[in-house]
């Protein structure tokens, strides 16, 4: 089991304003007068709806199947109708809009038939399909699609469940670890058997002493089990700072847990793993913190679809709140508008007011005094990728990993001369997103191109063979010998390629003549020396070619792999 | 549009600045104990001059002049220059200090932050090279009255040799020069103190004091101050213990010339530093050798200025070439 803690480097520790809603038990929100379901629950899949306006839903039933590889079901929060179905804004720093299926609870809260799924007798294909057909996301705002996590069923030494919660006033996973230890910790176990791992390490930051207490007691005895407490320092629940901290393995930025055997889960993910293999219920509701700004700071376990407007109400903005930031206020972003519905993915919801979040103070000049790279958990040099950055010298700021950066805001934080760092990085790799998208459109032009002179080349060649076939079929006809005879006996054959053979010894005989009177300029008059080893290589090679001359000739032409195949690094 | 993260530690360049200042008061407390109150004459000046000239050069880059001025850099880096001269010198020679290094080897590069050369030792290595005879005199400890100071630094007559003495590393470079050895130099000339210089060990004390509270507020690394401390121990003790005939004890380095000074605030310049961990104990070793050397065998009684002028402009191949290993790709060449 764990024996020790391995450190990550950097980190901050700003003011954790859990206090704030950790003291609240969970409450169920009440029921919205109106649901926007978004389509879009997983990371770059959206479900395609499968109901119609008009059309009544029970609580849990599907309404949106899943697609592709990373697609997820959806399903309805709650009983009652199809309102509409199409485009609203959703909970995005842009404001973007997504397809969404807007129902209209009817307040009966009348669930489908649901029954467990008995995982231990089922393939562990038909488990990860059950998942996703639960619509289990990873609950920790990556929404991830469970069941993609999951992977082979093989390899994965560790799975680590992510409980540690590090950002400021966000205490969802907390209260639901005081709450719901057991089941997290049942849903922790069915994954852990889902991904082949031996033992479960629970990381909670040893801030939130209740709740390591809980899920020790929920632990018990059970065997391969351990929950450690780790030290309460932002990001601590990064994953790779907690799979870092937890087992010391560090993994590269475009590597993913599963390469180095360990594999992480969110606790409310585990949690949402319990309900849906043990009581058959798909993921409609999580827990989201209420907290910030506001009278009645809290948390409260919200039907996914419910607009955000309707959730602030439970716990009532002070009128000096100007803005509302969903996720941390190191990670997340503030809401452009509040008529947007909570998705799988919002665990906080911050009311942020001019004495809790002061406006950032002007920028100052760097000064380079290494406060950034200080507390950069990825250990990078961020005012060297800022420099690179402004200056637009991409290449240089990728050189200095500017992709290892997982926009943490540390460097930021920290910073003297209040430099938005993490901003300069994301235009940073968004410009360098964008270049490579235009490279790659005109490799694929310029490859497009290649192909057609590369057709029109072979259909030429393919015409002259033809042409060929053709003369010397003809040819072959003109010689009064049927083909099929010439290749019979070789004495006629000889015959009939007589003509033949004559026309290029006639044309070798001129090709000879050219060369020997146009001599290359730079052995024009060579010094008797040069001109004796002239004659010495010609000697060599005719007497090579004497030797030579029963071989049948040889093509010697590259071969196409060497130009086709790429180095790999 | 602000972006995450949404929180600030209550950080700035002022407060970074204004923790420096405070650092240099015991350093300055001593100096007005052992030498009377005439720097301070000079610090008021060079502050007043680094502020006009650092809204000036604002104003003619066309930025305002409000913040660059409250950020403190250009008052640090006027302190620094006036504790680097000798305390008597001619008030125009102190604003001419601050005058390079504010407005030519700060502004002229772009200002704060960009600025290849540490200002503070530009001025000082023009300023010895253009005026050496200035430049070298030296009050004694407690030689002189604060009126006579305020006199000479406004510039009235200056009789030098009744007020001036060889610093510590000047009488030992003559003395050495001469043929004797160290203990004799030292135990005939009046400028040598129980570690340095007379006077001027107490002035490195309160260097030495400063860099503490830096290091224990964290406003620097050990890195700069442990790596030069050490160059210079290492090379002087070296070459002591193999000559001590021939060459002065590490100790005596230390506490001698601008070594405290520089070991805390003048190699610790982050702005002209190299950055990284491995680059700080390389560039600050740098320059503890290059000090050495020069005070050993060159031209000038103290070599640190040079030394990190020469080490500057390193800085950029340090940095690139002992980039530390990111997270997860330790093992790989970065
Ligand atoms: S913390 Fe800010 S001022 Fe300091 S080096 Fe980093 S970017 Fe520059
Ligand atoms: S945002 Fe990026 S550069 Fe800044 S501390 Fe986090 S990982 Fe490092």
């Amino acid at each position: 089991m764990i024996g020790r803690l391995f450190g990550f480097r950097g980190g901050i520790e700003p003011d954790a304003h859990k206090n704030e809603s950790a003291g609240a038990a969970i409450r169920r929100a009440p029921l919205p007068g109106r649901l926007e379901v978004p389509l879009r629950q997983s990371t770059r899949a959206t479900a395609r709806c499968i109901v119609r306006p008009g059309q009544k839903v029970l609580k849990g039933e599907r309404i949106g199947d899943p697609e592709g590889v990373l697609g997820t079901a959806v399903h309805a929060p709650t009983s009652g109708t199809v309102a509409d179905v199409g485009r609203y804004a959703m909970a995005h720093p842009s404001g973007l809009e997504t397809r969404c299926v807007v129902i209209e609870p009817d307040g009966e809260e009348r669930w489908i038939d649901h029954a467990p799924f008995d995982y231990r007798n089922r393939s562990r294909g038909d488990a990860l399909a059950w998942l996703r057909d639960c619509g289990i996301v990873g609950l920790g705002g990556a929404t991830f699609p469970a069941h993609v996590k999951l992977g082979r069923g093989e390899g994965i030494d560790t799975l680590v469940l992510n409980g540690a919660e590090c950002e400021p006033w966000i205490t969802c996973d907390d209260r639901l670890m005081r709450e719901r230890a057991a089941d997290i910790l049942a849903g922790a176990l069915i994954l852990r058997d889902l991904i082949g791992a031996r033992e479960l390490v629970v990381g909670i930051e040893d801030n939130k002493p209740e709740a390591i207490a809980a899920m020790r007691a929920a632990a018990g005895a059970a065997t391969g089990v351990g929950v450690v407490p780790v030290p309460a320092r932002y990001p601590a629940g990064g994953e790779k700072q907690l799979i870092r901290v937890l087992t010391g393995i560090e993994i590269p930025y475009g590597k993913l847990g599963a390469d180095y055997g360990v594999q992480c889960f969110n606790v409310g993910t585990a949690y949402a793993v319990y309900r849906a293999i043990v009581h058959g219920e798909p993921l409609i509701s999580r827990i989201v913190t209420l907290t910030g700004n506001v009278e009645h700071p809290g948390n409260w376990e919200v039907l996914v679809g419910t607009p955000i407007d309707d959730l602030l109400r439970l716990a009532g903005p002070r009128p000096d709140t100007d803005r509302y930031l969903m996720g941390g206020p190191m990670m997340g972003f503030a809401l452009p508008r509040l008529d947007v519905p909570v998705v799988k993915g919002s665990n906080c919801i911050i009311c942020a007011s001019p004495a809790l979040f002061p406006p950032p103070m002007p920028e100052q000049p760097c000064i380079r005094c290494g406060e950034c790279a200080r507390a950069c958990p990825a250990e990078l040099q961020p005012f060297e990728l800022y420099w690179f950055s402004r200056a637009r010298n991409f290449g240089k700021a990728q050189e200095y990993h500017l992709f290892d950066c997982i926009e943490c805001g540390c460097c930021a934080y920290v910073c003297p001369s209040h430099i938005p760092l993490v901003d300069y990085y994301r235009f940073a790799k968004s410009e360098i997103w964008a270049r490579e998208r235009d490279k790659s459109a005109a490799d694929q032009a310029r490859e497009r191109f290649e192909f057609r002179n590369f057709r029109q080349e072979r259909e030429k060649e393919e015409k002259a063979a033809r042409l060929a076939a053709k003369a010397a079929e003809t040819h072959a006809r003109i010689a009064g010998e049927p083909a099929a005879d010439a290749a019979a006996t070789p004495s006629i054959q000889a015959a009939a390629d007589d003509p033949k053979k004559a026309l290029i010894a006639a044309a070798l005989a001129r090709a000879q003549a050219q060369k020997a009177a146009v001599r290359p300029r730079n052995v024009d008059d060579p010094s008797p020396g040069t001109q004796a080893e002239i004659d010495a290589i010609e000697a060599r090679r005719r007497r090579a070619a004497a030797a030579a001359e029963p071989a049948p000739a040889q093509t010697s032409s590259p071969a196409p792999e060497t130009h086709s195949r790429t180095p790999t690094r | 549009m602000i972006h995450s993260p949404y929180i600030r530690k209550p950080a700035s360049v002022q407060r970074v600045m204004g923790t420096v200042l405070l650092a240099l008061l015991p350093g300055i407390a001593a100096y007005v104990w052992q030498f009377g109150a005439g720097i301070l004459v000079n610090l008021a000046l060079a502050s007043a001059a680094a502020v006009a000239i650092e809204a000036l050069a604002m104003q003619l880059r066309g930025r305002p002049a409000a913040p660059a001025v409250a950020d403190l850099s250009a008052i640090v880096t006027a302190w620094l220059v006036v504790l680097s001269l000798p305390p008597i010198v001619p008030w125009w020679i102190t604003l001419l200090g601050v005058a390079i290094a504010v407005g030519a080897a700060k502004h002229l590069y772009g200002g704060l932050g960009q600025n290849p050369f540490n200002p503070a030792m530009v001025a000082f290595c023009a300023l010895i090279v253009a005026y050496p005879a200035l430049m070298s005199q030296w009050p004694a400890a407690g030689r002189l009255d604060f009126a006579t100071q305020f006199g000479l630094i406004l510039g009235g007559a200056r009789e030098l040799d009744a007020v001036t003495a060889a610093t510590a590393l000047d009488a030992l470079r003559t003395g050495m020069r001469g043929g004797d050895g160290v203990d004799l130099v030292v135990s005939q000339g009046g400028a040598f103190g129980a570690a340095g210089g007379k006077g001027w060990e107490w002035v490195a004390a309160g260097y030495a004091l400063g860099g503490l509270f830096l290091l224990a507020t964290r406003t620097i690394t050990w890195h700069l101050p442990a790596a030069f401390v050490a160059g210079l121990a290492l090379m002087s003790g070296a070459f002591w213990l193999f000559d001590a005939a021939r060459h002065a004890s590490p100790l005596f380095h230390l506490a001698s010339g601008g070594a405290m000074l520089a070991a805390f605030f003048i190699v610790t310049d982050p702005v002209s530093g190299a950055t990284t961990p491995r680059g700080k104990l390389i560039f600050a070793a740098g320059i503890a050798l290059i000090a050495w050397i020069i005070r050993s065998f060159g031209a000038y009684p103290d070599g640190i200025a040079f030394g990190v002028l020469l080490m500057n402009i390193c800085v950029p191949l340090i940095d690139m070439k002992t980039q530390p290993p990111v997270f997860g790709h330790r093992g790989e060449r970065p």
